[in-house]
């Protein structure tokens, strides 16, 4: 193997929850500035696939490089507390749930980590809560509460508090999913100023319209292995595998 | 020999005395218990095996065991072994570390019942275990527990009236030497009560403008 690698590189990931093995020797690689989709149903491995490349759900064995380093490095507990909170500095995530912080404004949202973790000042972190949120269309809505949000609103204070941290890479975990229909688009939108900002991101997602339109490639998972990759073009509308074609056929048929 | 109200002006600083006793006693514990509670909650919860073992033994102490026994060993025992504090100190000490004990329960189960997805969003920003816990699952769980905390803390107030046996001039024992000099039990430990009536509401409004405040951010 080269030591030339990708912007971010998974090398045969495998992960087992007990007995079940849900990642199945994936390996995968993202360019810088690149929009990967991952689609398939529930079930398949592809939000743990996208929460192992963080570290949030470790994979049992292989390798993830973000950047050239490694993220999963077998360190001693401590070192490797310091290293992982330091790799995730650097990558964004989004969740299908928001997991806002309700005790907060949306102001002290964005703002919270940047402060404890960048040793910023107050009125630094002033003017980066104004700009993140302002980014996403919500400068108007800086000092409410969670609770005081709608749905796709929270979604869009939660992509600012990512990217307030300056990432090098953002996930979004199905991050649509909990909206309703007619909050989707606006969380969209802030997705597609991103693409267009070159952010390298990785979207699991159960949009296909969307994926279709963003992505510079999609990934098709099916019980923890990567049935088919290729450009949006190909993946959808002229899949080479048949696993594939029965899950979009399922798919489109589900969305009428 | 009738009710004879007309006697208490006399006694009445005393009585307030006493009163600001009872209030600084209270006060004093209530914070204690509160931080204690939450410290006692971490410790429970995540603190390593060698220390949290001797932890639950305390713990066990204080909330298996009667309060005044609690008092007497802190302000009678410990000068066995050197520790010579002053009564109103091992009474604070005392009902303190007792509410702490029962405030930490509440806390437990407040911090089990945080969504996980708030300590994932936290720890994908990077902050340490240590630092999501801090600024994110504790002050969310500390919120929810504000009411039964609360409930907790009015039980402070009336169990301070036991500090009085080891000899601080709280309310009760205040009212109690009143008499002893007057010879008048219903008129000044009626007024007591309303004393304590009064510390009781003051404490309730306290905690309904707490939990006003932070029923918005939820």
């Amino acid at each position: 193997m080269t030591n030339q690698k990708s912007f971010v590189e998974i090398r045969h990931a495998q992960k087992s929850f007990g007995t079940v093995e849900v990642l199945k020797d994936i390996s995968l690689s993202v360019e810088r500035g690149q929009i990967v989709g991952i689609i398939g149903s529930s079930g398949s491995g592809k939000s743990t696939l996208l929460r192992a490349i963080n570290d949030l759900d470790p994979l049992s064995d292989g390798e993830v490089w973000l950047d050239g380093v490694q993220v999963n490095q077998k360190l001693p507990h401590r070192q490797y507390e310091k290293h992982i909170n330091q790799m995730r500095q650097q990558v964004g995530m989004v969740f299908q749930h928001f997991n806002l912080f309700p005790h907060m404004t949306a102001r002290e949202n964005v703002t919270m980590a940047p402060l404890m973790l960048k040793g910023i000042t107050k009125d630094e972190a002033d003017k980066l809560a104004e700009e993140q949120l302002d980014h996403v269309g919500m400068l108007e809505r800086i000092d409410y509460y969670p609770s005081q949000l709608s749905g796709g609103q929270k979604q869009r204070v939660a992509i600012a508090r990512a990217l307030a941290m300056k990432p090098k890479l953002m996930l979004f975990d199905e991050a649509t999913s909990a909206l309703d229909p007619e909050l989707v688009e606006e969380v969209n939108q802030v997705m597609r100023k991103l693409a267009k900002e070159q952010m390298t991101m990785i979207i699991v997602t159960h949009e296909m319209d969307f994926a279709a339109s963003v992505c510079d490639r999609v990934l098709f998972m099916d019980q923890g292995v990567v049935v088919e990759e290729g450009p949006p073009d190909v993946l959808f509308k002229n899949p080479s595998q048949a696993r594939t074609r029965e899950f979009l056929r399922k798919h489109l048929e589900g969305s009428k | 020999m009738g009710l004879d109200f007309s006697i208490i002006p006399k006694y009445f600083d005393i009585i307030l005395l006493g009163c600001a006793w009872t209030i600084g006693i209270t006060l004093a514990a209530a914070i204690l218990s509160f931080f204690g509670g939450i410290l006692f909650a971490v410790i429970a919860l995540y603190a390593p095996w060698i220390i949290r073992q001797p932890f639950r033994l305390i713990a066990w102490v204080f909330m298996g065991t009667p309060l005044l026994l609690q008092l007497f060993l802190i302000y009678f025992g410990l000068v066995q072994i050197g520790i010579d504090l002053p009564a109103f100190v091992a009474g604070i000490i005392g009902l303190g570390l007792h509410f702490a004990v029962y405030n930490s329960e509440l806390i437990q189960t407040a911090i089990l019942s945080v969504d996980k997805g708030q300590m994932e969003a936290a720890r994908t920003l990077g902050l340490s275990r240590p630092e999501a816990l801090r600024k994110v699952v504790i002050p969310q769980a500390v919120r929810a527990v504000i009411p039964p905390i609360g409930n907790n803390m009015i039980a402070l107030l009336k169990d301070s009236a036991l500090v009085s046996v080891i000899g601080v001039s709280e309310l009760t024992l205040s009212a109690q030497r009143v008499i002893g000099k007057t010879y008048r039990p219903f008129e000044f430990y009626l007024l007591a009560a309303a004393f304590y009536y009064v510390i009781n509401l003051a404490m309730e409004w306290v905690q309904r403008r707490i939990e006003r405040r932070i029923s918005i951010s939820r």
